[in-house]
């Protein structure tokens, strides 16, 4: 077979593929996926664009909107601000979507944002986890993950329920915005609960030796050790603690919520506990549902793709509450209007500030991996 | 106690880097700022001699000294000896191991990557808390033990080395005066690249027992300890051996203490200011007056 020959059976192919979808849909749905494929953030982007696409097919099948074809055009942003922004002005002009959903970094949505915001293209952020500086870029920036001053609090109360701790150690990093903003909650959160804080100590993203900070927190005999440091200083924390013979519970921010403590600190990690926006084992229909679909496309799904999952479920329901129309205009009248919706991160609202708001849950590490502590 | 033993545990490692620092100025005069990635890349060394080829780390550990050492005669040869017949080879010879440097750090992150690597579980004996040591209320891992008992054989040896040997009375020869030193018939060249090997050898052990007593290993590592081994090498006079691992534990403990007492905020700020407090006292450092070799 020549390539013409080829070129043309493949038309012929396609067509037919197309007729019977395009027969049912009389409007098509652009969605714009800017996610990190590739670069330091590819272990997250990997996660998302597997949940977005579970998303887009599922319901598509199901014909959750009559009418409607939800579309999805999915771009690399490399994990670079500047990437970001060529993906942001491609999406917008060239594929003219209805909606954008990401980017991946909190970074990259600060640079990238802005366009969307001028474009008055809708973006719903699935990741991003910093307190501020996301959703104030804009009213057309929504956003589904929670920041980190809604998990660590839950994580704190959940925590202190089944551990009944009374006086806390605190270490943070110093020298970092995430780590101090993440010091900042963790601080307000045990002292709304009624812990004592006996210490604080400070390291810096350098450091390698935290020896000293710990044994002098050790010293104070607190009843649990509250950590808020970026994955890689995060490992050798937990395990110079053990190595100081350190038995109590560990908590952790989001800097712990990474495959790399676990296979950086091995043994020292079990039982360390990290809040999440995700509760695996919630029994709730939804959730059930996104287990299934994505067990029966054979990948093994993390928060990341669970809160991908439901960014698209969000944008999908806008389009529902907008009378199954898809203009940019109709999409954000309709995320005003989403309120208690069923996704695999538990009934999911907004808040007036367009941030994500459903239930937190805690983690703790047993066996070598997350399970969601009861 | 406990934070004793973290100082002295932290100093030990300070001390062995610094010693090889110390030696080259000792020689040359002048400061090798490649050391600290030649202490990186010898523990990226023992990485891959661990995880490749599963060599036992007692095994890695003097494989990867020969290959920093090496490494260290390759730098002497590129960075160093094509530079010293020039007038103002000092500052030269400073910016070309910085250039050295800034490559040997590139390779790194080009083949391993910004991620922070770890030695794979079990490269030493899992530590088993029944049998931890205890001292005086204080836990000693037995990790801490090896790395301590290594430091101190290294430093003991070279002092022999320097002391007793052949090839260390030709080194003290070179650093009180070259040209007397080749009048009366050593090869200088050859003492020279042998004190790089010394040297680069030493400071990658501290590199392999760096990553191994925490556990972490990427391409920059080496700053965390680049501007503490210049502290340590300055206060314990420039070029004196003895200074250097004095002042290395000296250091350990004051940062340790200072954490304790004051909080982790004010580690480096006391010991940057207790630096320059030690060069307006005794601007020679602490052992550094008895030294000759100004004369």
């Amino acid at each position: 077979m020549s390539s013409a020959d080829r070129a043309l059976a493949l038309l012929a192919a396609a067509a037919l593929a197309a007729a019977p979808a395009a027969r049912a849909a009389q409007e098509v749905v652009k969605i714009g996926a800017c996610l990190s494929l590739t670069g330091p953030a590819a272990v997250y982007g990997a996660q998302q664009k597997a949940g977005v696409q579970a998303a887009v097919d599922e319901l598509n099948r199901i014909g959750a909107l009559p009418g409607v074809k939800l579309e999805l055009v999915i771009e690399d942003d490399a994990s670079t601000k500047e990437q970001g922004i060529a993906v942001y002005q491609r999406l917008i002009g060239r594929e003219k979507v209805a909606a954008i959903l990401g980017p991946t970094l909190s970074n990259t949505a600060t640079a990238a944002d802005p366009l969307a915001q001028a474009a008055r293209v809708p973006v719903v952020a699935v990741s991003n986890t910093a307190p501020r500086g996301i959703t104030d870029i804009g009213d057309h920036v929504w956003r589904v993950s929670l920041t980190e001053a809604q998990v660590i609090p839950g994580a704190l109360q959940r925590a202190q329920g089944s551990l009944g701790f009374k006086t806390a150690g605190v270490l943070y990093g110093n020298d970092d915005a995430f780590t101090q903003a993440g010091y900042e909650v963790m601080k307000g959160a045990l002292s709304a609960l009624g812990v004592h804080t006996l210490g604080t100590q400070t390291f810096a993203k350098p450091d390698r030796d935290y020896n000293a900070q710990l044994t002098a927190l050790i010293g104070q005999k607190p009843d649990i050790l509250v950590v808020s440091a970026l994955a890689e200083n995060a490992a050798g924390i937990v395990a110079q603690a053990r190595q100081l013979g350190w038995q109590g519970p560990i908590l952790g921010g989001n800097g712990f919520n990474s495959a790399a403590l676990i296979k950086n600190a091995g043994p020292a990690a079990e039982g360390v506990l990290v809040g999440t926006s995700w509760n695996r084992s919630s029994s709730e229909p939804a959730n059930q549902a996104f287990l299934r679909l994505m067990a029966s496309r054979g990948f093994e799904p993390d928060q990341f793709c669970a809160q991908a999952y439901a960014g698209v479920q969000v944008i999908a329901e806008a389009v529902r509450l907008a009378g199954l129309k898809g203009g940019r205009d109709d999409v954000e009248a309709g995320l005003q209007k989403v309120k208690d919706l069923a996704t695999p991160l538990g009934r999911f609202s907004f808040l007036p500030s367009r941030d994500g708001s459903h239930e937190p849950a805690l983690q703790v590490v047993k066996g070598g991996r997350f399970e969601i502590a009861q | 106690m406990q934070q004793v033993i973290n100082g002295l545990f932290l100093g030990s490692i300070y001390a062995l880097f610094a010693l090889g620092y110390t030696l080259v100025f000792g020689v040359l005069d002048i400061l090798n700022l490649a050391h600290a990635a030649v202490f990186m890349l010898a523990s990226f060394a023992a990485l891959v001699l661990v995880t490749r080829l599963h060599l036992p780390i007692l095994l890695a550990l003097p494989l990867a000294m020969l290959f920093a050492g090496l490494l260290g005669m390759v730098l002497e040869r590129v960075a160093f000896r094509p530079l010293r017949a020039r007038g103002d080879s000092n500052v030269a010879g400073l910016i070309s191991s910085l250039a050295v440097a800034t490559v040997f750090e590139a390779v790194a992150l080009e083949v391993w990557g910004p991620n922070v690597e770890r030695f794979p579980f079990g490269t030493l004996p899992a530590e088993d808390p029944a049998h931890q040591l205890h001292l005086l209320g204080a836990v000693i891992s037995r990790l801490q033990l090896t790395i301590m008992g290594v430091a101190v054989v290294l430093v003991l040896l070279l002092t022999y080395l320097v002391r007793r040997t052949r090839l260390g009375r030709e080194v003290r020869a070179v650093a009180e005066s070259p040209r007397a030193a080749r009048v009366l018939g050593v090869d200088v060249d050859r003492v020279i690249a042998a004190s790089f090997f010394i040297s680069s050898a030493l400071g990658g052990a501290a590199g392999v027992l760096y990553g191994l007593a925490f556990n972490s290993i990427s391409p920059d590592m080496g700053r965390s300890v680049e501007l503490k081994g210049l502290a340590v090498i300055i206060v314990g006079g420039m070029g004196s051996m003895p200074g250097a691992v004095i002042a290395g534990f000296a250091l350990g403990l004051t940062e340790v203490l200072v954490v304790a007492h004051l909080g982790g905020s004010y580690r480096d700020a006391v010991s940057f200011a207790g630096l320059f407090l030690i060069l307006v006292l005794r601007p020679r450092g602490l052992l550094g007056a008895a030294s000759l070799r100004e004369a």
